[in-house]
């Protein structure tokens, strides 16, 4: 036996197969079906916005590691971001918004925070927040699906706007807001596509099914005891993406499942707040940064029960 | 809320995780592998006090005599393994600890020669003198813990003992040595489980072992149903997931009662001895034979994976050799499994009572990246913890805070790290945190 020198690890020896790199390109595979659909529906332009993010994104996080002297590493949580980004956007948005969205959410929401796993709003969303109030003249042209790559499409009244109406019977209109064939943001129109890549999402138990069904269940609970029609709440706008992609966010929601449950009823309850009674048709987006704020709290009190947890009282009187 | 809507929300689940058997040498029959011309016998091979030796320079000794009396109450004796001559008195590195520790050093004079045994009826012991029996013979948990088991055998008599559960688990990964012993040397387990159910007059025992050993189950199901106990003992095969094995894992499992936090199985009424504890048990009550050797699995990155019986002090090197040598990527030995086995600084490293397995690897070290608080750490800890707290606070040193989060309720079975998406070795931190905890005298 040859007395080469041995490592002298902490145990455990032994490791699994994930990691985050891994965790990343799951959500950028899933991603593809509803990017899919939003290139389908609104046109090659999605596909320039998306080259814009996705570069501006790594570019900006590159920079940002430099300045921060922190390795980087390509770890593909920026091009998950940048994705994202884009679709929570309008269809048209001009390309140097998308630029300072990238240097929003990578900037500002995360590497000022001190990077991935520390920052407190999701950053696609923070983003959104952040131009969509910046440059709402910019960014107020809806337009229908267009059904072609190249071509300009028609400004049309997204479905939760005031302004809209439709033609078409009502189990037309589920078809049509099912399979995503209505006005709105890039990637959000498609409950079917995020479904599945939702679903892709669920199977590699990357995210807990609990927190879409406990989120589009609450809007839809609430929804039917206000006296709207439920299935259109739930169907209309960007529900399903922000209920399979952005409050399963591992940084930016709670730990235990019992508080991403809360953090899902929540945010269900922020949508029909600010959907029914605040200014803006639309409340996923504002719902979820909000219940962000409450992560901390949440963690703080929602914790899971410690093996043989000896009851309070009796540890007193000992 | 009942117990079914919990489950069903995904509230209420089992912990653990499920690394790959690699069991490589489940099909490799116990060999006794040849005497070893030279034995490092360290003095503590056991959690408690060192022992205390007995022998000088220069000594004969024979098979079976005590060369290190017991140095407490928790604490067991150590016998010769080999018959020769005391060659030097050194400190070598424990195996468990890594830290410098008295040790005896003993040529061999290749006979093989035992002290006089006496054995017993064990029908006709006492309580008091099969424990006694026990003690003098040295006798550890063999499942890895190495904690006196007749320490573990006297219950205060507020907390008696209703039932006795047998380790067959054998959890960690490659680890086949318990599997072979149940295969192979059932009646010699369940004799010692008879015993220890009349020391302690208890009733009621059961003999788990994971799914993943239908071999070994048949075996016990088979030899349980033709011998006699004092009271009733069954086969309960518990399902694959690591750290079955760990007794307050077990006792849950097939008890469905919890271990109260900081409390020992007694506190439940429950005893957990592993299956080559109790084979060991009926050597020295029945033999009157004291621990000096056992079945170690020697796998992983070797040519041919085999079980070993072997006396205590045998370096890894003899065994590795007899299964053809190592390949030339390990550069990693562990002494135990892969998950809370002990990375030894040698090939030459000595097997001691604790040691159930020689893992040769390849050493799998990963760049550490922060938290991404995926919550992977909570949902595989049996403990109910939340891992990835510790690593904030030690990181932050904020160590006080540690036992807000239960700190000392970790096991450090590795499942945390062993699902860790960024490589953080939790358990490392976690070690870390309970020594300067308990540097503030905080409980």
């Amino acid at each position: 036996m040859d007395n080469k020198q041995l490592v002298l690890s902490p145990s455990p020896h032994l490791r699994g197969s994930n990691s985050i790199k891994r965790d990343m390109y799951i959500v950028i595979l899933a991603l593809l079906f509803p990017t899919a659909g939003a290139v389908y529906f609104f046109g090659l332009y999605v596909l320039l916005m998306l080259a814009v993010s996705i570069i501006s994104a790594v570019l900006v996080e590159y920079v940002a590691k430099m300045m921060r002297r922190r390795p980087f590493h390509m770890d593909g949580s920026a091009i998950v971001t940048a994705i994202l980004f884009v679709l929570v956007m309008p269809p048209r948005s001009p390309l140097w918004i998308v630029g300072v969205g990238s240097l929003i959410s990578i900037a500002v929401t995360k590497e000022m925070f001190g990077g991935l796993g520390h920052n407190i709003f999701n950053p696609a969303l923070a983003a959104r927040a952040f131009v969509t109030v910046s440059f709402a003249g910019a960014l107020s042209r809806w337009i229908s699906p267009v059904h072609s790559l190249l071509a300009d499409g028609v400004a049309t009244a997204t479905p939760l706007s005031e302004s809209f109406s439709y033609t078409l019977s009502k189990p037309e209109m589920y078809k049509a807001l099912f399979l995503g064939n209505v006005g709105g943001s890039a990637g959000e129109t498609s409950a079917l596509l995020i479904l599945i890549g939702g679903l892709i999402l669920i199977a590699f138990r990357l995210i807990k099914w609990q927190v879409p069904v406990f989120y589009i269940g609450t809007v839809a609970l609430l929804s039917w005891i206000l006296g709207r029609d439920p299935l259109f709440q739930i169907l209309a706008g960007g529900l399903f993406l922000g209920a399979f992609f952005m409050a399963t966010d591992y940084v930016t929601t709670p730990l235990t499942t019992k508080g991403k449950i809360i953090f899902a009823v929540g945010a269900g309850a922020l949508v029909v707040l600010i959907r029914f009674y605040g200014t803006m048709p639309e409340g996923v987006c504002y719902s979820i940064l909000l219940m962000n704020a409450f992560t901390p709290l949440i963690d703080r009190h929602v914790r899971p029960k410690v093996f043989g947890a000896v009851k309070k009282a009796k540890k007193e009187a000992a | 809320m009942n117990t079914h809507v919990l489950e069903v929300l995904g509230l209420r689940r089992s912990a653990g995780v499920h690394p790959p058997s690699n069991k490589l040498g489940a099909q490799a029959a116990i060999e006794r592998a040849p005497l070893p011309q030279t034995v490092i016998l360290p003095l503590q091979q056991h959690i408690g006090a060192p022992a205390k030796v007995l022998v000088k320079s220069g000594d004969e000794v024979k098979v079976g005599q005590v060369i290190a009396e017991a140095g407490g109450f928790v604490s067991a004796p150590i016998h010769a393994t080999i018959s020769g001559t005391v060659k030097q008195l050194p400190t070598v590195a424990s195996s468990v600890t890594g830290k410098g520790v008295p040790g005896v050093v003993i040529e061999s004079d290749g006979k093989d020669e035992w002290i006089d045994l006496s054995p017993a009826d064990p029908d006709e012991l006492s309580p008091s003198e099969i424990i006694s029996r026990i003690k003098e013979a040295g006798i550890v948990g063999m499942g890895g813990a190495t904690f006196p088991s007749h320490v573990k055998l006297s219950p205060p008599p507020e907390k008696p003992i209703k039932t006795v559960i047998v380790n067959g688990a054998e959890c960690e990964p490659y680890i086949t040595a318990d599997d072979r012993l149940m295969i192979e040397q059932s009646e010699r387990i369940l004799s010692g489980l008879s015993i220890v159910m009349k020391a302690l007059s208890v009733k009621r025992a059961f003999v788990a072992i994971e799914d993943n050993k239908p071999q070994a189950i048949a075996r016990m199901q088979q030899a349980v149903s033709q011998m006699k106990f004092p009271g009733e003992v069954s086969v309960s095969v518990v399902p694959r997931r690591y750290p079955m094995g760990a007794e307050k894992t077990l006792i849950k499992t097939i008890l469905g009662a919890e271990v109260p936090e900081g409390g020992l199985p007694m506190d439940v009424g429950a005893l957990v001895h592993n299956v080559a504890t109790l084979a060991a048990i009926h050597d020295a009550v029945v033999l009157g034979k004291p621990l000096v050797e056992r079945v170690v699995s020697v796998t992983g990155l070797v040519k041919t994976p085999k079980n070993f019986l072997v006396r205590f002090g045998t370096p890894a090197a003899a065994l590795i050799d007899l299964c053809g040598g190592s390949d030339e990527r390990a550069d990693e030995l562990i002494f135990g499994g892969p998950m809370m086995g002990i990375a030894q600084p040698s090939f030459d490293a000595a097997i001691i009572k604790g040691t159930n397995c020689v893992l040769v690897k390849k050493s799998d070290i990963r760049e550490e990246y922060d938290c991404i608080r995926c919550g992977r750490c909570i949902e595989a800890c049996p403990m109910g913890l939340m891992p990835l707290q510790f690593v904030n606070l030690v990181k932050h040193e904020d160590y006080e805070h540690l036992s807000d989060f239960h700190i000392n309720n970790c096991v450090e079975c590795g499942s945390c790290t062993y699902g860790c998406p960024a490589n953080i070795p939790l358990v490392s931190y976690i070690k870390v945190g309970k020594v300067e905890l308990r540097k503030l005298g905080v409980k």
